[in-house]
């Protein structure tokens, strides 16, 4: 189940993929632990459909070398076919046929015969809540429907390694979970994920590790939680007893924080960002100083809380973009 | 508005993923070895077959156009050109039959642009399989096709007063041929379907080479009354060449050499045009 020399199902380096003048991937270097769910994180544009379908063998890379348990995937791209299963960014079933003709005839690709991949196709079905809409056109499925038919036709194979390119996007909330329950069944029975998202939440729900990818560049990698400590920001929210105090406690925050503090629209309420660990204060000490700070000042507080960086910010700090529309913004005194 | 929107949710809202469930059938039992070429591609073929099934009305293009054609061509010119029109018929009938199916097999490449366009290929391209089995399932289906069209004229033609002087064995025979011919002919329109961008460019480009082919020819009239340019390209265009092989098939007075120069272009059609499909279908 993994590159015998490695223990990665997926080493790239340098991957490059130009379209006319567009270089949607720049240099791509991945690797991919085997056996885990592994998030690349980028915006719309940023290059994900495009690493996925060179991994999967869809297209061929302009420059880089990529390798999937070991076999080069343009040298050797039946090997490589013959471990990986794609669950495309679109419908990769068929819409005008049913679910059930939809899972028998990958079947059959696959090598069953037909009674074999009748059975094969039932049993998918019932473990994907798609009994009853078996004999249904997959264009007449729901959404969420749809995605799990599609993630059933992937894993017929049981395949060693699974892209899944933006599996959640355009889902409801129930929906998104249960993908999500599938994906965490998929990669505990030993299949390794390669999930791409735009989704921050749900990378750090999934994925071991993450790349964040943009403009065709890996800008960032590591767990979720290297992650966010590197950026090194949090987030104080502040409740005040009283809203008159509360121009000053900005005033004395924004110091404390070292970073700007924005009024909410409760009267009461204040939100500052934690400004980046430069070495010489963690962001929860930083907080604590800022805290007590507020009460030498003789300003009373109801609640105070730190919350930990949310991928979001992780995302936004990376990428030099503003973190939101600009509020109205209290500046350091 | 009601049952088929209000299932799908119920569905979906009483679906709770188990991992137990997904792991069994997750368990990988013995991989079967992988399907020889013939059986991936028949399986193609069936996914075709399926498509039919579920979608009727794209049979229309292939039974109702064809009926049209023959009709019009019969009743406009048939006074005109032959004295009579069932006289006209027994010229034009063989003529008109090619001419409809191999307009058809541009729905090949039609078909195979809007499957990709839709991304189910992408799936194809990622099995281990033969390479060409899902354009060659493809192209199987469609022969179905060509088969209901030929068989929709033959029978038009028949009520209106066709009488093909080679019988039964000379018709099939006959059919038979234009089925081989635009097999091979279909890998163009293969080739034009990945190499385009839409649908509709994929038909421009079809209708701008199907319009001289079928028109210039021998289908309609006798090349003797052309002038003499247009004899020169009649002469070397499949597609008269195809007439004039069918032709003589269903009149029972075969025509070796029409048939060999029908049978040597299928198969570079089909050779030199499968290559470039191919190698387009390894790097889209
Ligand atoms: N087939 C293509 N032809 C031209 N440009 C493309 C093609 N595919 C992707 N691109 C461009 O490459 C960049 C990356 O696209 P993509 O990989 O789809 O990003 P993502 O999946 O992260 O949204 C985009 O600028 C996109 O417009
Ligand atoms: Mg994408």
């Amino acid at each position: 189940m993994r590159d015998p020399a490695t223990g990665l199902a997926i080493e790239a380096s340098g991957l490059v993929k130009t379209f006319g003048s567009t270089r949607a991937l720049d240099g791509i270097d991945l690797a991919v632990p085997a056996g885990t769910v592994y998030g690349l994180l980028g915006p719309n544009g940023a290059g994900k459909t495009t690493a996925v379908r060179v991994l999967a063998t869809l297209l061929r890379p302009n420059g880089g070398e990529a390798r999937v348990f070991g076999h080069d995937v343009v040298r050797d791209a039946d090997a490589v076919r013959g471990k990986v299963s794609l669950t495309g960014q679109y419908a990769s079933v068929d819409e005008d046929l049913t679910g059930m003709e939809n899972l028998t005839l990958l079947g059959r690709l696959l090598g069953h015969r037909k009674p074999a991949a009748r059975d094969r196709a039932a049993q998918l079905l019932a473990a994907f809540g798609l009994t009853e809409a078996a004999d249904r056109q997959v264009k007449k499925y729901s959404g969420g429907m749809r995605r799990r038919v599609d993630i059933a036709a992937s894993i017929l194979n049981t395949p060693e390694l699974l892209f899944l390119d933006e599996p959640t996007s355009g889902l409801d909330p129930r929906s998104r979970s249960q993908v999500w329950e599938i994906v965490r069944s998929v990669v505990a029975h030993g299949t390794t994920v390669l999930l791409t998202t735009q989704y921050l939440d749900e990378a750090d729900r999934l994925a071991g590790r993450i790349a964040v990818v943009d403009h065709g560049r890996v800008i960032a990698e590591g767990t979720p939680g290297e992650l966010k400590s590197s950026v090194g920001t949090g987030t104080v929210h502040v409740r005040l007893r009283d809203a008159g105090q509360r121009p000053e406690a900005g005033r004395v925050l924004a110091a404390a924080l070292g970073a700007p503090v924005q009024a909410e629209a409760d009267p009461v309420a204040l939100t500052g960002r934690v400004a980046g660990d430069d070495g010489r204060l963690q962001a929860g000490e930083r907080a604590a100083r800022a805290l007590s700070e507020l009460a030498a000042a003789g300003i009373v507080v109801d609640d105070f809380s730190l919350g930990q960086p949310s991928l979001d910010e992780v995302f936004l700090v990376l990428t030099d973009r503003p973190a939101e529309p600009a509020g109205d913004e209290m500046e350091a005194a | 508005m009601s049952t088929a929107t209000a299932t799908p949710t119920g569905t979906t809202a009483s679906y709770v993923p188990s991992a137990e469930t997904l792991g069994a059938v997750m368990a990988p039992g013995a991989r079967p070895p992988r399907p020889s070429p013939v059986a991936a591609s028949l399986a193609f073929g069936w996914r075709a077959m399926l498509k039919i099934k579920h979608v009727p009305e794209q049979l229309f293009d292939v039974t109702a156009f064809p009926i049209i054609m023959t009709l019009m061509f019969t009743y406009l010119f048939g006074g005109a050109l032959a004295g009579s029109t069932s006289e006209y018929l027994q010229y034009l009938l063989p003529g008109i039959m090619v001419t409809s199916v191999v307009m058809i097999t541009m729905y090949t490449g039609v078909g195979l642009n809007t499957d990709i366009e839709k991304g189910v290929f992408d799936r194809f391209r990622t099995l281990p399989l033969w390479r060409p089995a899902a354009l060659v399932g493809m192209i199987l289906g469609d022969m179905l096709r060509y088969v209901l069209a030929g068989s929709v004229i033959l029978a038009v033609g028949l009520a209106l007063g066709f009488r093909p002087g080679g019988g039964v064995g000379g018709v099939v025979a006959g059919l038979g041929l234009l089925i081989v011919f635009s097999f091979a002919f279909s890998w163009v329109w293969t080739m034009f379907g990945l190499l385009l961008r839409s649908e509709r460019s994929v038909m421009g480009v079809s209708m701008l080479v199907l319009f001289p082919l079928t028109f210039l020819s021998n289908v309609f009239v006798q090349p003797a009354t052309m002038p003499g340019w247009l004899q020169a390209f009649v002469e070397v265009n499949p597609i008269a060449q195809l007439v004039t092989a069918v032709r003589s098939l269903m009149a029972g007075t075969p025509d070796a050499g029409a048939i060999t120069w029908v049978l040597v272009a299928s198969a570079v059609f089909a050779t030199l045009f499968g290559a470039l499909t191919m190698y387009r279908y390894n790097r889209v």
